[in-house]
């Protein structure tokens, strides 16, 4: 599965075997809130998606469990790319905007 | 409350504040949700939208105005500027003399609470590697700090003075009283007196005659997610644009009742044909109290609601970065997060 063998894992993929490609729960390491809630709104207005969610296991464990499961057979880290693609194109964005909006003030 | 053509709209883009609750609190605009409207991520659509308005700036808080964005990217800008901008702060403190009356680790702690003004992103993370007892930091990831400072009696005192001002010398040790020692190359890559704490003014410790001070501190990079001291900002806060909306004409005596229930500025009385009519000029100016929803003739007349996507940002600097700043650094962190798990995504395809 997705992560680094050497010294901590960033993200891990856990699928139930017998399960197809769809519907899988990634693992994101030193992850809370800030992360997870945004991409989950990212991905949530993505048609193929027909289940975006993510839960804290412990608030004393710095990490995320995050399921994505797709429709029509789509494997689930085609969503999760997209997501964070278009969180990168969001922040890019609203970065240009303050910086124009900054120079303009001025 | 059944959805009409109407309703719709205000349910997918206003939080009504109810006399007993809130209502409409969650996004609900994806796709499938309501038929006919295509709510699927579109960049075009987001950058029609989206607009930031500067209300003001000045050297230490910025007021502004994010419109057209979700709830949760808002909530994730604050939260790094809380707890995820880097900030330098005083860490390792080697004391050689403490004979002041405050103890060691109540004086570190404090120590390590005066915001350094030294720019972040000229220096990098110290390793976590081993601690050796007294780990020399290099000068890319370490500002070496020293406090000495000794209190005496002022011979100049006259006999019958009794104000601590008069008698001591140097008995109220200040942050002005901690300088900069520069280690390997500090000294030409920043100017002379450029790295020492932002305030002059923080009362440190208080000693008496023969009280002394030697401490040499270390100054390393860190978030505030680890200690609440490498927080860059006072506080970073956001409110959402209040909406008011006058269901029916209020007129004469119940007008000013009206007006007194919102905080001033929000509800002007306007002369028409010799009455004096309420309006609302500037909802932004209120604070969303309800007070008016607490008189049984006035609750009817009144609709209040928040623009759930009007996001008013106020965030104040502790000085070590300027504010404007502290917000382009905030949605850098949250791009460097993405591309983080980006790379993650494709060095295991590659596998």
């Amino acid at each position: 599965m997705a992560g680094e063998g050497e010294k901590k894992a960033v993200l891990e993929m856990i699928q139930a075997d017998g399960g197809d490609e769809g519907c899988v729960t990634f693992v994101l390491h030193d992850e809370d809130h800030t992360l997870g809630n945004s991409v989950r709104y990212m991905i949530m207005k993505n048609v193929d998606v027909e289940f975006c969610g993510y839960t804290i296991t412990h608030p004393s464990e710095s990490k995320i469990n995050f399921r994505i499961q797709t429709r029509g057979g789509i494997p689930a880290t085609e969503p999760l790319r997209k997501g964070l693609n278009d969180l990168n194109d969001v922040c890019q964005h609203v970065l240009n905007t303050f910086q124009v909006n900054l120079c303009v003030h001025f | 409350m059944a959805a009409t053509m109407k309703n719709v709209e205000e349910i997918r883009t206003r939080v009504i504040l109810g006399e007993f609750g809130v209502k409409n609190v969650h996004t609900t605009d994806f796709p499938g949700n309501y038929p006919g409207y295509d709510d699927t991520w579109d960049l075009q659509k987001f950058q029609k939208k989206f607009s930031i308005d500067l209300v003001s700036l000045d050297e230490n808080s910025i007021e502004f105005d994010m419109v057209g964005i979700d709830a949760a990217i808002a909530n994730a800008f604050r939260r790094i500027l809380l707890a995820e901008v880097p900030t330098m702060a005083i860490e390792k403190v080697f004391i050689y003399n403490n004979t002041s009356i405050v103890q060691d680790e109540v004086l570190a702690h404090r120590l390590g609470l005066i915001p350094i003004k030294a720019d972040p992103r000229l220096f990098e993370y110290r390793n976590a590697g081993e601690e050796s007892s007294e780990e020399e930091g290099s000068e890319i990831d370490t500002i070496q700090l020293q406090l000495k400072i000794k209190c005496s009696r002022n011979p100049r005192a006259s006999k019958d003075d009794s104000d601590p001002r008069e008698l001591y010398l140097n008995h109220m040790v200040y942050s002005r009283d901690i300088k900069w020692v520069p280690i390997g190359n500090q000294a030409d890559v920043f100017g002379e007196s450029s790295i020492g704490p932002v305030h002059d003014d923080i009362l440190i410790a208080q000693l008496r005659p023969g009280q002394e001070l030697d401490i040499i501190m270390h100054c390393v990079k860190g978030i505030g997610k680890d200690h609440a001291k490498f927080s860059p900002v006072a506080t970073a806060s956001y409110r959402l644009l209040p909406e008011i909306t006058l269901l029916e004409p209020v007129e004469g005596e119940k007008a000013e009742r009206l007006k007194s229930c919102f905080s001033p500025g929000v509800i002007e009385l306007e002369d028409v044909n010799g009455t004096k009519v309420a309006k609302v000029v500037n909802s932004r100016l209120d604070t969303c109290s309800r007070e008016v929803l607490r008189h049984s003739d006035l609750k009817d007349v009144v609709k209040l609601g928040r623009v759930r996507d009007h996001f008013i940002y106020t965030v104040e600097s502790t000085g070590i970065l300027p504010p404007e700043v502290l917000v382009m650094e905030a949605i850098k962190v949250l791009m460097a997060k993405c591309q983080r798990f980006l790379n993650e995504l494709d060095s295991a395809d590659m596998d």
